[in-house]
């Protein structure tokens, strides 16, 4: 049979809906891409059935890094809690810890000192500054480009020095706890932070000459993975994987939090909803956190508190009631879900992680009728981080 | 949310709202009522994105809540619908013709939680856990303590001795 060029019919179905896919034809073939594979992010696998090069199923795989995180909160005091939340989330653990905070407090009654809140909002941005470069690294590494992935890693590293003088750590920074942050900045964290700024600025333009304006870049991402805007509701689609198919959603501005309504800053948008333009997006928006970091570190309270009273956590008891707080993470909507029961301990946590929808259901449609080379560089493009799917 | 839940409650029989914020707020449903609410809020008031789903589980009153959070965007407010279930045998109508993400929420909850959505695409299917047969481990009567003692053998703790003594040893063999 000759290739038809229109696949919208292909793979044909059942009656009941199925894939017509017969394996023992000999015509298709069983792929096992990840859990260690090159082409895959983190811990997780993809099951791919093959007719040639021509991708006609797949099934996302998870469940290799499962730490129970939701059900050991359960056990654990509130205060216990804080330390293990950031944990979910390596590449950018902060959402978790203000999340969690943030919660915390809703249904403790606390009042956080408005220092605090600016630190808390110039650390969410430095996290996402973080995830961003490491992306940049892994969509451009998907296609072959491994000399962004090295320059782009030079300066989250010096992001994480930032990091490390603020907060002692460099991954797991455990730094916004329920009732503020831990301290203060330290003396000439601003302008150590704007050295690192313009080197990050300076790294941009040359990934933007060099991967952006790359022929072979272009050819193959322009187009890929094509996402209809109709679906981004249907499928759960947040963040800028959303932004690059022109909606504009962006929890900072459509519901704000911490210090963002003070912040001068409108979400970074595009319209053709491909792997090129969710890297587009995703650079501009990192130059937009370097630009709010700014804003913050001109504008921020440089004296008065930055941890509220709390009551002795060992005996830490919160009254009943449940909530539900969101903050809009490199990947997308980040939330968690607290209910509470009068104990001293949380009845129930959920995390809400963009890559729970991008990674599943998502990329399971996407995949279908890709070619096998850019199944690596479609999985990037949508940012996701295994650990926040299986918590 | 007040006006919302007015207009709510001339079509549905609810229960009472808990308003935790402005833009928050959370009511019960029958869960025979929940499908045609979730449309409505659906098509009718702008609830078009399914923020999560997922369960608690309130062992000593004999059930399950099931929490829809629905999320408008154009009016920046969320609305979490609680459905209660009884435990045993906990099941409940899929919603993955509405939302095709929820087919992920719903697998995870057989798993997790032993609640079942017949119809559900591939709810059988292990989602985290692989060929797991003991009680689902979400639930609060699942024992972890127990589970770990049942499975796992205790290790023998490493020897261990006074450093001073051991440095003393490698260093003046003859000494001692």
């Amino acid at each position: 049979m000759l290739y038809q060029p229109d696949r919208s019919q292909y793979p044909s179905r059942k009656p009941d809906g199925s894939l017509d896919i017969d394996l023992s034809s000999g015509k298709y073939l069983k792929l096992w891409q990840g859990p260690q594979h090159p082409g895959i992010t983190g811990n997780m696998s993809v099951e791919l059935t093959v007719c040639g090069d021509e991708v006609v199923e797949g099934k996302t795989h998870v469940g290799y890094l499962h730490r129970g995180f939701e059900k050991l909160m359960e056990r654990r005091t509130f205060i216990q809690c804080f330390p293990i939340v950031c944990r979910i989330c390596v590449p950018e653990p902060d959402f978790n810890e203000y999340c969690y905070a943030a919660a915390v407090e809703e249904l403790a009654g606390l009042e956080v000192p408005e220092r605090a809140h600016w630190i808390r909002t110039l650390i969410l941005e430095m996290g996402r500054i973080n995830s961003y470069l490491m992306y940049l690294g892994g969509q451009a590494g998907a296609l072959g480009q491994g000399v962004i992935g090295q320059w782009t890693t030079y300066v989250r590293d010096l992001m994480l020095d930032r990091f490390e003088e603020l907060s002692g750590a460099r991954i797991y920074h455990m730094f916004i706890m329920p009732g503020g942050v831990r301290d203060g900045l330290p003396d000439g964290f601003d302008q150590r932070m704007e050295e690192t700024l313009r080197e990050i600025e300076s790294t941009l333009a040359d990934v933007k000459d060099v991967m952006f304006n790359n022929a072979v870049f272009k050819k193959r991402t322009v187009g890929l993975g094509y996402i209809d805007p109709a679906i981004v509701d249907q499928y759960g689609v947040t963040g800028p994987t959303a932004r690059a198919a022109g909606i504009a959603k962006d929890v900072r501005r459509d519901q704000p939090y911490l210090v963002y309504p003070e912040l001068d800053f409108e979400p970074v948008v595009g319209q053709d909803s491909d792997v090129f333009t969710r890297a587009d997006v995703r650079r501009r928006d990192l130059l937009m956190s370097v630009d709010l970091i700014r804003q913050i570190l001109a504008r921020m309270p440089r004296s008065g508190a930055v941890m509220a009273p709390l009551p002795n956590v060992l005996h830490w008891k919160i009254p009943f009631g449940e909530t539900y707080i969101r903050g809009e993470c490199s990947r997308g909507e980040y939330g968690y879900y607290l209910v509470t029961d009068g104990s001293g301990y949380p009845r129930r946590v959920n995390v809400r992680g963009p890559s729970y929808t991008h990674a599943m259901a998502l990329l399971e449609r996407l995949i279908v009728n890709c070619n096998i080379s850019d199944v690596a560089a479609l999985m990037v493009s949508l940012h996701t981080y295994p650990p926040e799917i299986e918590r | 949310m007040r006006d919302l839940y007015d207009r709510l409650t001339m079509a549905f029989p609810l229960g009472e709202l808990t308003e935790q914020r402005p833009d928050l707020a959370f009511v019960t449903v029958p869960r025979e009522q929940l499908r045609s609410l979730l449309l409505h809020l659906r098509d009718q008031e702008g609830f078009t994105h399914l923020v999560l789903l997922t369960a608690v589980d309130w062992l000593e009153e004999g059930h399950f809540q099931l929490t829809y959070l629905m999320n408008n965007r154009r009016a920046c407010r969320d609305l979490g619908v609680r459905v209660m279930l009884a435990r045993d045998p906990a099941s409940m109508e899929s919603i993955h013709d509405l939302w095709p993400t929820a087919a992920t929420y719903q697998r995870e909850l057989r798993e997790m939680f032993g609640i079942d959505f017949p119809g559900s695409p591939r709810v059988d299917e292990d989602f985290i856990l692989e060929g797991w047969i003991r009680t689902p481990p979400y639930r609060r009567d699942f024992d972890t303590l127990k589970f770990s003692d049942e499975v796992f053998a205790p290790r023998p703790g490493r020897a261990s001795s006074d450093p001073a003594e051991f440095m003393k040893q490698q260093l003046y063999p003859d000494k001692t």
